[in-house]
């Protein structure tokens, strides 16, 4: 027993060479061997790289398909102009979807505050920035009610936003009572309203400030998610929540800020959404929560949390319009447009797991 | 010891449901040694632990560092106060890189107007320091700072979790388990850098099934039986067989260990 004990001594006796061992870094010989590992493993480190191959590749295939009426700018932009609302949608849902939850309210909080708006600055008249002012902290509300749900009473995600998703689109209904606010109206007494649907043309293209307000949504939140240490604990949270809170970070409250964020960016949508649909439609938008996580999905977010890149699910709601353009213009029934965002969903998917492998 | 312990824990009682983890626990931790914490499976190791980094939160009971009562509602005022811990599971993100994780709830931002208003990391102060640590620990073996945790073995993991904790732990550091998943020569390099942050006056808390290196390192060995302390053992006095004796039930210690 002593000879363990000797303070004299470092160490066991079967630990003597140490001092001898190697010091240089290690250095591999070829890993991968095939070249689908290789695409593997690129994948893994950069996950955004398979919506822009896809991205890229069905602009290719439609552009060859449909021709020039697909691949002029004005379709181009137009594009880019159907897809904006669901991509503001999309950026709010990829906040939630990377803590490891889901947001089936969305689209109901947007269009709630479309109608809040609206109801203030066309039938109360209360000056417009106001109105908006009032709808940007509605939002950022709504998403702290869901955010205090899922953290401290403690229910699941998908649970907690399909009661609010209830909530907030009958409370839509009541307070519109069922009416649309019609366009003329809003242009005689709040313009402001309607702002982001003002169209650039530029060479045939016809950009509106709504497709720019969707990219600056994506960008800033992506550099929030990125180079602020707020972003890689939204991260941390998504990817292992108890590791998160023994490493130091306040779960909670960050938790509490992206559902509020999350609530604040579906206000923003609700502001363009005016300016893109003319009126104020309480039963606009339905469909607009599944169309927001199908974006994130096929833009490769991971559904468990912790992975993707925001950016990929502006690409996702990128390749939902360009497939259903493309197959428009080709002449392909709705139906069939349908079929086919069916199958990307179920293929991105199968993508995410694939890749995940690799760490397995 | 005449010193007054910088971590005393007196009377800890933790319960999960009908189980009780920890029943009426004494703990005390002094200047500049080492502590090892040794005991059964089950025997309320990790949950004392956990008690005293805030972690979880006892029934009953105080603690006190340095002679002030405490009572950290998370792991974050523990951290706050000095106490760094490396958990069993090691509390890793895995898919954020090596960087990433040794500074969260931490990051260095960039000076001026970006690091202020714009909240922008100083990644590449980050991987500098990040880079030093690791390689003071020997992880030789980890060709980039950048790596996901996820694509590390389990010991490169370890050794980056026991690298947080000697980085920024400025009171004490408890380590659970640190050479659980090691090899040996990374193993070594723990137990030096245990050795190397106590001669910087630093405490630490060593939990350890491993009783060579307990019996190495280790100033004195807290023995926790049942929920409770069971006793107080010099390892220059006793012997391996004794410790597993005692904490096993096979023998009772002496009344002297039982009051210290």
């Amino acid at each position: 027993m002593s000879d363990t004990t000797d303070p004299g001594r470092k160490g066991q006796d079967y630990e003597q060479d140490l001092d001898k061992s190697d010091v240089s870094v290690a250095e591999f010989k070829y890993l991968h061997n095939s070249p689908l590992d290789r695409i593997q493993h690129a994948l893994h480190g950069n996950p955004t790289l398979v919506p822009v191959i896809v991205l890229v590749a069905a602009i290719g295939v439609f552009g060859l398909i449909a021709g020039d009426r697909f691949f002029s700018a004005f379709n181009l932009s137009l594009i880019l102009q159907q897809v904006s609302i669901i991509g503001i949608l999309a950026a709010a849902q990829s906040l939630i979807i990377i803590t490891a939850g889901i947001d089936l309210s969305v689209a109901a909080i947007m269009v709630l505050m479309a109608v809040v708006a609206g109801n203030l600055a066309v039938y109360a008249g209360v000056p417009a920035p106001i109105a908006l002012l009032v709808a940007f902290a509605g939002g950022t509300g709504c998403g702290i009610m869901n955010g205090l749900l899922v953290t401290k009473v403690k229910l699941p995600p998908f649970i907690t936003t399909l009661g609010t998703w209830s909530i907030f689109y009958a409370l839509n209904l009541w307070l519109s009572g069922a009416q649309s606010i019609r366009s003329q109206d809003i242009d005689a007494e709040a313009p402001l309203l309607k702002f982001w649907g003002i169209a650039l043309e530029v060479g045939g293209a016809r950009v509106t400030l709504g497709s720019l307000l969707m990219v600056a949504v994506f960008l800033v939140l992506w550099y929030m998610l990125n180079k602020t240490a707020w972003g890689r604990h939204v991260y941390a949270i998504g990817d292992d929540k108890e590791a998160a809170e023994l490493a130091g970070i306040r779960t909670d409250r960050t938790l509490l800020s992206v559902y509020g964020l999350a609530g604040l960016v579906c206000a923003v949508a609700a502001w363009a959404s005016i300016g893109r649909v003319g009126s104020i439609s309480p039963q606009a938008f339905y469909e607009g929560n599944l169309q927001s996580i199908t974006a994130v999905v096929i833009g490769g977010i991971s559904l468990f949390g912790g992975r993707g890149s925001i950016l990929g699910a502006l690409f996702g709601a990128l390749i939902v319009g360009v497939f259903q353009s493309g197959l428009r213009l080709a002449g392909v029934d709705v139906l069939w447009q349908v079929f086919a965002i069916g199958w990307l969903i179920i293929l991105a998917v199968a993508i995410d797991q694939w890749i995940r492998k690799v760490s397995a | 010891m005449t010193q007054a312990p910088i971590l005393k824990a007196r009377g800890l009682v933790k319960r999960y449901g009908r189980v009780t983890a920890l029943d009426n626990a004494d703990f005390d931790l002094y200047p500049g040694e080492i502590l090892a914490v040794i005991g059964d499976n089950g025997a309320g190791k990790s949950s004392l632990i956990k008690a005293i980094s805030g972690a979880v939160q006892v029934d009953d009971g105080k603690i006190e560092l340095e002679g002030k009562p405490i009572n950290f509602s998370s792991p974050l005022e523990a951290r706050d106060a000095g106490i760094e811990t490396v958990y069993q599971t090691l509390a890793l993100s895995p898919a954020l890189s090596i960087t990433d994780n040794m500074f969260v709830g931490r990051e260095i931002r960039k000076p001026g107007v970006l690091g202020s208003v714009f909240k922008m990391l100083d990644h590449k102060a980050m991987e500098k320091f990040a880079r030093d640590r690791l390689s003071e620990l020997g992880l030789m073996t980890i060709q980039s700072i950048n790596q996901a945790v996820e694509t590390l073995s389990g010991g490169q993991r370890q050794g980056v979790a026991v690298a947080r904790a000697a980085a920024f732990g400025s009171k004490v550091i408890i380590l659970d388990e640190p050479t659980a998943a090691l090899g040996v020569k990374e193993s070594r390099k723990v137990l030096e850098l245990i050795q190397d942050v106590r001669s910087r006056g630093i405490p630490i808390v060593l939990i350890s099934h491993n009783m060579p290196h307990v019996f190495e390192v280790a100033d004195r060995i807290h023995v926790h039986r049942l929920g409770k302390r069971l006793c107080v053992i010099d390892p220059k006095e006793n012997s391996m067989s004794d410790a597993v004796a005692y904490m096993t039930g096979a023998k009772t210690p002496p009344e002297a260990a039982v009051a210290a």
